[in-house]
């Protein structure tokens, strides 16, 4: 059976450079990198060569980056670190609707301990109006946390317009670029934040690694408290070989790019055009054009995103939803209702995340496989008999 | 994939009993869309017993496994005795469901009560004009 894998969102593969390149510290090179011996150097001289890669990737300085266990710590990190840090001159942030959990549910727990937070809307496409922004800003607004781009809708956030507006104010910016770094060319100084979140697992590095980025000079408080580990801002024992892989993967993403991208964004279009086209009642969710270059995303109206995906497992394509039924909590993705979909439609979530693997054979592959799936469900729906009988009926 | 049993994951991939009935003798709906699944049941009675049972349903694996085995624990029973099928009993013939599953998309058993208590109004208003 043809495999296809199309949920690169959720993990990439893991490139064979940067497994070799993270070999030896699953090996001989174990050592503590705060350990004052030979063993150490050898560990602390891989992960300072890992942060250079990193920064390298980003545009950054090495002080400047704290690598963390994933880009929810990333996250974490920011949101609360950096308003905790500002408190002082007051208890307001604002993030968007659309923002991950890692985000929303950090500004929840600052609400918890005594902040304000407000929440900046979004338009049909999940894109945030910097007009909004600026009017949710107030004199004790600490932190502004919008994303460079949604991961569920794939949608691109005018950060720089955003980013005016908050260096204007003398106010923190934050970005979960989780989606972005290592897929989209970035500087951090071109992008006028004060503090961006990344993952290695979102560019063929391995899990368990994340970054955050913070500007000289601006002040955070860290989540772990007990080491000296990166500058204090975050306790606990590297894990080098991890971070290790990061930085051969970030060093890959910045030699790869362009290639990529381009590649991406061709594979990218044609499931956008070809799937509406071939399937009739599917639109696509978030930005048509301001999207992450490997990510097409669909409301298929009438039916549910668990039961696509399971069919389409089954001729061994792998896709994700943000269908009720497909989250524990069965809830349906707040990205597609703060985007003023319906529940109908946002139940009917599927999402295609493309990466280096995939070629024009598995877009040929999904384009004929998803008709007769989508038929099949439809087949069994009350929403779409009833729809055609009220069709039938005009 | 969902944890699901192979009960279900076969249901599911091989449903019994989809479809409407054109004249159905009683209907049934439970759920919507907000809570992710729904489901319409369709009966066909004669002399007290389901001779018909038919579903339509939108939503998840488990919805429609749980649909198509109420469906056929249901077909050729007497009225009372497909009012006896219940949740857990639905579970049970699935050889279990998961958790956070079982009460959003078992709602199978809901459904098919109550088409025939939808037959049983009909039958109240309209006098027995299925006197068959």
């Amino acid at each position: 059976m043809e495999k296809v894998y199309l949920d690169n969102t959720a993990a990439t593969p893991l490139l064979p450079e940067v497994r070799e390149a993270m070999m030896p510290y699953l090996g001989d090179v174990f050592g503590n990198p705060q350990s004052l011996h030979d063993w150490g150097d050898g560990a602390r001289e891989a992960l300072e060569g890992a942060r250079e890669q990193v920064v390298g990737l980003i545009g950054a300085r090495a002080d400047e980056l704290i690598f963390t266990g994933s880009g929810t710590e990333s996250n974490n990190l920011a949101v609360k670190g950096l308003a905790l840090a500002a408190q002082n001159r007051g208890k307001h942030v604002v993030v968007s609707a659309v923002e991950h959990f890692s985000v929303l549910h950090s500004a929840r727990t600052l609400a918890k301990w005594g902040f304000e937070v407000s929440e900046v809307p979004v338009d049909k496409y999940g894109m945030v109006d910097p007009d909004d922004v600026r009017r949710s800003l107030r004199d004790d607004t600490v932190l502004v946390s919008i994303m460079h781009a949604n991961g569920e809708v794939g949608t691109i956030q005018p950060l720089n317009d955003i980013a005016a507006i908050t260096v204007e104010r003398k106010i923190h910016l934050h970005t979960d670029a989780v989606a972005t770094v290592g897929n989209m060319p970035i500087k951090v100084t071109d992008l006028g934040v004060d503090a961006l979140s990344l993952a290695a697992n979102q560019f063929y590095g391995p899990k368990g690694v994340g970054a955050l980025w913070v500007r000289k000079g601006v002040r955070i408080m860290p989540l772990l408290d007990g080491g000296i580990q990166e500058g204090g801002r975050r306790a606990g024992t590297e894990n080098v070989p991890a971070i290790v892989g990061m930085g051969k993967a970030a060093q890959l993403a910045v030699r790869d790019m362009a290639d990529r991208s381009r590649r991406l964004m061709a594979l990218r279009d044609r499931l956008l055009k070809e799937l509406p086209a071939g399937v009739a009642h599917v639109v696509v969710t978030g930005h048509p054009r301001n999207r992450l270059p490997g990510h097409a995303s669909f409301g298929v109206e009438f039916i549910e995103g668990e039961a696509m995906l399971m069919l389409l497992n089954s001729k061994g394509i792998a896709v994700s939803s943000g269908s009720a039924c497909t989250s524990r909590a069965l809830k349906a993705s707040h990205v597609l209702i703060a985007m003023g979909l319906s529940h109908e439609t946002a139940q009917g979530s599927i999402l295609f995340t493309l990466g280096i693997d995939n070629t024009d054979q598995d877009i040929d592959y999904v384009v004929e496989m998803m008709p007769p799936i989508v038929d099949r469900l439809r087949q069994m729906s009350p929403l779409y008999s009833r729809f055609m009988k009220g069709k039938g009926g005009n | 994939m969902p944890v699901y049993s192979e009960k279900v994951m076969e249901h599911f991939t091989n449903p019994r009993n989809v479809g409407e009935i054109e004249d159905a003798d009683g209907v049934g709906e439970e759920g919507n869309p907000v809570c992710g699944d729904m489901m319409t049941f369709y009966i066909k009675v004669k002399d007290n017993r389901l001779e018909d049972v038919k579903f339509k349903t939108f939503g998840c694996g488990a919805a429609i496994a749980v649909s198509s085995m109420v469906s056929e624990m249901a077909k050729g029973r007497t009225l009372e005795e497909a009012l006896e099928i219940t949740p857990q009993s639905v579970a049970d013939q699935l050889e279990g469901l998961p958790k956070n599953k079982f009460h959003c998309s078992n709602l199978g058993a809901q459904a098919l009560h109550k088409a025939i208590q939808d037959y049983r109004d009909k039958q109240k208003k309209g006098g027995n004009d299925n006197g068959r």
